[in-house]
């Protein structure tokens, strides 16, 4: 089996990712110190950095959404069932054999079905869910300072429940995700990739799965 | 050109907005920054009241200063006989009791409990000369005591019976009048209950010549403000008013008189104005110079040593037992208690009936998160045990002053029965003889002592899990304090549930390896 050096991770795309992941991690920890589980910065520390990074990270997302539709990338996130269970019965199985992974990646087909569901569904779900409670709970008081009757919050009670049970998806995400990246060809070789940009990938006949999916 | 016209446009569009945002701060001047014009300027009184010609004489009595002073100021008198200076009463709506007119005169407070049978004994502090019992002539104009609040040559004192001490020059006085200090206030104001810092907290003679770490309007090395600075007056009305004596959310002094509802750089904690007082986060701690009264147990009162009372100090000179009035204890740096308060209080009112069982609050302060009248202010409760009658569960209006014993004054016959029968004689509620003492609570808003910015209530002392200052105020959500237990358990079982999964799976991925590396 030949592999290629293929680019797979464009500039924009690996820049994403990675001031994501630390916006990420360092918006749980300041969020979950204003939820009062941990305690580092300092309370109000906490609440000042917590609000500018949430604010970085919107402008990261409009960048991202922008991206993703001008590079047609999104198309990597549409779902399906198809080697959905061989995924979930490599990962479950395979991989202690050292079977190979049921779908093959290439350059315009990234994602497994497993991730396109999971990234998917933080993309539409999870992370709309924490930005819109987010903007919320930065302003929820408008409505009632500025007199604003029917858009009264009432308080911060649900906007705050939504937020947390979001951020403790979104963490879970990140330690699950953090782990499975070390399932591929070697424990590091995707790590390199989202570094790098360049990843070594299998040769692939018109019949493999992968490719099929991305013509589709 | 399409091109010039479009880059012409935006460049005056940036500008207009680069104009108008740079413009915006300088167009208004904030009534802080007036004020800080105004404080370097020394109040000089636009007459020089030793040069009048009235009053080079001497004066036989107090009311012949009052007639000179009306002669000139007339109308004053109207106005000063229509204040609760005067009065010790006025007419307010107390919520579910409609209108009443209450005031010092007969609401039962936590200390000395009422004025009602004691007036002799309290009336050194009433802006009159005489009120020693009802027959005083509350319609006759020369009863005012101008010196009282207008001395300013600070050599006026009263005593019993409102009048002058003897050692009062009234021409001397009367010639040094002018704009009320806070040493006329304060000698009264600040021993309310029956001696320095007992009844408020945050009002004692520490702040007759107080420093910025006490209070930093006033500071006499500083603003230096005077009582009336915020309290200001109109027609002799002053604004501003005591929740243990009023119910209406009218004619209040407020920190926004001065300062904006949203004073700080940070938006955060302007966005705090809507919901909290600037007084919960700026009075950090109350009684920071002497001592004030926190607890007050009148069951223990009577006690005598060879037939005579006596007083107990405690180490610090406050006192902890007297005969005539009980058990106390004292605190300093004293961290308030907090409240919801929408500006309106009901009281106890004479006549009402008691549970026995609970403690009877003496006023209670009105306000929830949900009321949008309401902001979290800081209060210091006092906590009383005090008389009532067992059988109609009233609260008892005892005779305490007396003149010569065996008029039932407690502080000479220390007899209760005879103290209530009397007492209660003067309100005219019946007394059964039966008495027993019922813990009592008041709530008394705290509004000086405003500390320096530096040392102004941190974040995390309300946003905490642990003893939040907050921690009493439970009818909202205060991040850092609260969590859905839901969420929670659900958040964290789900993070070790994820971890302990990669911790199984990588281990097996590991030995599986190593198995299939032999082989």
């Amino acid at each position: 089996m030949s592999t290629t050096r293929s680019y797979v991770y464009q500039g924009f795309e690996r820049f994403w990712h990675w001031t994501q992941s630390i916006l990420i991690l360092f918006l749980a920890l300041t969020g979950f110190e204003v939820h009062g589980s941990i305690s580092f910065l300092g309370f109000g520390q906490a609440v000042h950095l917590h609000r500018l990074a949430a604010w970085a990270f919107i402008v990261l997302i409009a960048f991202a959404v922008f991206w993703h539709f001008t590079t047609s990338a999104w198309r990597q996130y549409i779902p399906t069932r198809r080697f959905l269970r061989a995924q979930v019965e490599y990962y479950l199985i395979g991989v202690f054999h050292g079977a190979p992974h049921p779908t093959k990646k290439t350059v315009l087909s990234k994602l497994n079905p497993l991730q396109k569901l999971t990234y998917l569904s933080l993309k539409i779900l999870v992370i709309p869910v924490l930005v819109i409670s987010g903007l919320l709970y930065m302003f929820y008081r408008y409505p009632q300072r500025y007199g604003m009757e029917a858009l009264n919050v009432h308080g911060l009670q649900a906007i705050a429940v939504v937020h947390t049970a979001g951020a403790f998806l979104l963490v879970a995400f990140v330690v699950a995700h953090v782990y499975l990246i070390t399932t591929g060809a070697t424990a590091t070789s995707n790590l390199k990739a989202m570094i790098t940009g360049y990843e070594d990938l299998e040769h692939s006949d018109p019949a493999a799965p992968g490719e099929q999916e991305a013509m589709a | 050109m399409r091109k010039i016209v479009l880059i012409l446009v935006v460049l005056g569009l940036a500008a207009t907005v680069v104009v108008g945002t740079l413009g915006r701060r300088d167009a208004t001047v904030s009534p802080l920054e007036r004020l800080k014009a105004r404080y370097p300027t020394r109040h000089v009184s636009p007459i020089d009241h030793s040069k009048l010609a009235a009053l080079q004489r001497t004066f036989a009595s107090p009311r012949e200063v009052t007639a000179a002073c009306l002669a000139c100021h007339t109308g004053r008198g109207v106005e000063v006989m229509a204040s609760s200076h005067w009065n010790w009463t006025r007419r307010e709506y107390v919520a579910g009791r409609g209108i009443r007119e209450i005031g010092k005169k007969n609401i039962l407070n936590n200390f000395c409990i009422g004025v009602s049978s004691n007036l002799e004994g309290c009336d050194s502090c009433h802006a009159g000369y005489g009120m020693v019992d009802a027959s005083f002539d509350f319609t006759d104009p020369t009863n005012i005591d101008c010196l009282a609040c207008h001395d300013n040559s600070n050599t006026y004192s009263k005593t019993r019976g409102g009048m002058p001490a003897a050692t009062v020059n009234l021409q001397q006085v009367a010639q040094h009048v002018g704009r009320p200090q806070r040493t006329n206030c304060g000698t009264c104001h600040f021993f309310g209950g029956g001696g320095n810092n007992v009844k408020h907290g945050d009002l004692e003679q520490a702040l007759f010549d107080g420093n910025r770490q006490l209070d930093v309007h006033m500071a006499s090395e500083g603003a230096n403000m005077q009582c009336v600075d915020c309290h200001v007056a109109e027609n002799h009305n002053m604004l501003g008013k005591s929740y243990t004596v009023s119910s209406m959310n009218r004619n209040r002094v407020a920190c926004e008189q001065c300062h904006s509802a949203s004073p700080h750089d940070d938006n955060v904690l302007n966005e705090h104005t809507l919901k909290v007082a600037c007084q919960t986060c700026h009075i950090p701690t109350y009684a920071r110079a002497n001592a004030t009264k926190m607890t007050w147990d009148w069951s223990t009162a009577g006690r005598l040593r060879d037939g005579k009372p006596f007083e107990e100090h405690d180490a610090a000179g406050n006192l902890v037992y007297a005969s005539i009035k009980g058990t106390f204890t004292w605190q300093t740096n004293v961290v308030p208690e907090y409240a919801w308060f929408n500006g309106t209080a009901s009281h106890y009112l004479l006549g009402d009936a008691i549970d026995p069982a609970k403690p009877v609050p003496i006023n209670t302060l009105y306000g929830s998160y949900d009321d949008r009248q309401s902001k979290i202010v800081p209060v210091k409760i006092h906590r009383a045990n005090q008389i009532y009658d067992q059988k109609t569960r009233q609260l008892i209006q005892p005779k305490l002053f007396a003149r010569e014993p065996g008029e039932g004054g407690f502080w000479k016959d220390f007899n209760w029965q005879r103290s209530a029968e009397e007492g209660m004689r003067s309100v005219g509620l019946p007394y059964s003889g039966s008495y027993a003492f019922v813990r009592t609570d008041v709530s008394l808003p705290l509004n000086h002592m405003v500390a320096p910015k530096a040392q102004a209530v941190g974040c995390q002392q309300c946003h905490t899990r642990q003893r939040s200052r907050l921690a009493g105020l439970r009818d909202f959500y205060l991040p850092g304090r609260d969590r859905s237990g839901l969420v929670d358990t659900f958040g964290g079982v789900a993070l070790l549930l994820v971890f302990g999964g990669v911790l199984v799976h990588g281990s097996a991925r590991i030995v599986a390896r190593r198995k299939r590396g032999r082989r």
